[in-house]
């Protein structure tokens, strides 16, 4: 698809390299606090809940469930308008209901953002994570339908 | 030591504005001009009176070329509020708190808005790598505010039962408000249910009248000591309570990351607001509600407690919002969906209004108006009362 090089990509800082080198292998890890445990999710530097500044990237299930999803429709910027209608989805993730991430529903993971049917989109549909590379250092995370699940 | 309370120490003495349209030719500076211009005549006090400047941090010029421009003289306090639209009522308190502290004595306040600046579109200027909380919606297609808003939207209906009929109840509403002010950029455009219904999306579940206007203008509003504003030409509308609130764990517009993410930065602001006010949700007469998208009115609703959580979508049925027979008037000028989108600050010219019985959709005894600014962003709300009670 040549439109992927013109999707607007993260910035990658020292706080959010390690989420990202971690999906160029394939993996969704979740910072977590090396003092008290807690996750939090989108990285920052501090613990919200005991004020550390340690923390480690534990490694996710990539099991999670549609928590809600919006159909975006034009005018959009250039480099979605040739994909209009799609999808975009928050996914809470199985290891905490407060871990949500914005992704898309796809049913492979290098397809395009507009092959669901949005109508048959629910929320609550158990999906997995699965990754598209994007750039030399950015892989998204992306969704599929769980296989068998409502 | 004991706080010093704002409350009705100061007021409202003033308001003006430009005209609205989809395009005015006049720069953002000429129409902050204007629209300050008006506030200070209506208010009857002279240019060179202004010692204090409250602005937004969007504003696309310095508030010094204000003073330039309007021939003020030794301004003592001037600050700005961020966050857009969620820093309306705050820009308004601020400048109130600046008054009863006498850090200044007459200050102005104001928004300036066009709609085609790149002020006023951050979104639009994504360039190819994003920083800040933006790289964990962007990339995905997630772009605009009304996406950003639409995602939450779509959760309210999935857990409260809110339908599209809920929304059309809010767009209608201000439609026809909208349709008694002739100021309003929606003037003689009747809308019908039919008419909300079939309209374009723009991002499911939100569609083209769940959205705010596109459009250019200037709000200013004149802000005194009370017992100077009970000396001047106007009624007095005495600010009576302001807050400002974010709450914890907020996100600014993707807010999708806290335990519950329906319950937004109005719930904290709420609590400030009413602290400090003699009167609660039933004393209000007649409510501005922040209206950026159809869906905000609902939450901010409930998160101002005129509702239990949940209820804001069926507090809007049977014309329940609606001038004059509705149990709270809301957005009796059209608000940012139908009379112009000033990023809010239009709202605190009709609360003013209403007090002093000058609008267009007038509530009978409207002693006491609610505005608030922008849910989804860190936020402010004010409380303003009729004064010479």
């Amino acid at each position: 698809m040549g439109m992927v090089e013109a999707y607007p990509l993260p910035l990658i800082d020292s706080t959010t390299a390690p989420f990202w080198e971690a999906t160029l292998r394939g993996e969704l890890r979740m910072q977590t606090c090396a003092s008290c445990g807690g996750m939090r999710f989108p990285p920052r530097p501090m613990c919200p809940r005991c004020g550390s500044l340690e923390h480690e990237w534990r490694l996710m299930s990539g099991r999670g469930a549609v928590w809600s999803f919006v159909v975006p429709h034009p005018p959009l910027l250039p480099a979605f308008m040739p994909l209009a209608p799609f999808n975009v989805v928050v996914v809470a993730l199985d290891e905490g209901s407060a871990l949500r991430m914005v992704g898309n529903l796809v049913a492979s993971p290098d397809g395009p953002i507009n092959e669901i049917d949005p109508g048959t989109i629910q929320i609550g549909q158990p999906v997995r994570v699965v990754f598209q590379r994007v750039a030399d250092d950015v892989a998204l995370p992306r969704w599929i339908r769980v296989e068998g699940e409502p | 030591m004991e706080p010093l309370l704002l409350k009705d120490r100061t007021a409202i003495a003033g308001i003006g504005q430009t005209a609205y349209a989809k395009s005015l030719p006049a720069s953002e500076l000429v129409l902050a001009c204007q629209a300050v211009k008006a506030a200070l005549a209506d208010a009857g006090i002279h240019p060179s009176e202004v010692d204090g400047l409250s602005s937004y941090t969007l504003e696309p010029f310095m508030e010094v070329e204000v003073a330039r421009n309007l021939g003020m003289g030794d301004v003592t306090w001037f600050s700005q509020v961020g966050y857009g639209g969620g820093a309306g009522c705050a820009v308004v308190g601020n400048a109130a708190m600046a008054v009863a502290t006498g850090q200044c004595r007459v200050a102005v306040a104001w928004r300036s808005r066009k709609r085609g600046s790149a002020a006023s579109r951050p979104w639009a200027q994504v360039g190819a790598r994003i920083a800040g909380t933006g790289q964990w919606s962007r990339p995905w297609g997630l772009v605009r505010p009304v996406d950003e808003i639409a995602m939450l939207a779509r959760r309210y209906m999935h857990e409260f039962g809110a339908t599209r009929d809920h929304l059309a109840n809010v767009a209608l509403a201000f439609r026809k408000h909208a349709n008694r002010n002739p100021a309003a950029m929606m003037h003689d455009k009747p809308m019908t249910r039919d008419d909300y219904i079939h309209s374009r999306w723009v991002s499911e579940p939100l569609c083209l009248f769940d959205n705010c206007l596109e459009s250019d203008g200037a709000v200013a509003a004149v802000i005194v000591d009370a017992s100077r504003a009970a000396d001047l030409p106007q009624p007095t509308v005495l600010i009576h309570a302001f807050g400002q609130g974010l709450n914890t764990q907020h996100q600014t517009m993707t807010n999708y990351h806290r335990d519950d993410p329906l319950m937004g930065p109005a719930w904290a602001c709420a609590d400030v607001l009413w602290r400090h006010a003699d009167v609660g949700p039933a004393d209000v007469k007649v409510a501005q509600i922040y209206d950026a998208f159809s869906p905000l009115v609902p939450l901010s609703l409930e998160g101002y407690g005129f509702c239990k959580r949940g209820e804001g979508a069926d507090f809007t049925n049977d014309g329940n919002i609606e001038w004059p027979d509705g149990a709270l008037p809301v957005n009796t000028s059209g608000g940012g969906m139908s009379e112009a989108y000033v990023h809010g600050f239009n709202l605190i010219a009709e609360a003013v209004r209403q007090v002093r019985g000058t609008s267009t959709a007038q509530v009978l005894g409207a002693d006491t108006a609610l505005v608030t600014s922008g849910e989804g962003v860190p936020t402010s709300a004010l409380v303003l009362r009729e004064g010479g009670r």
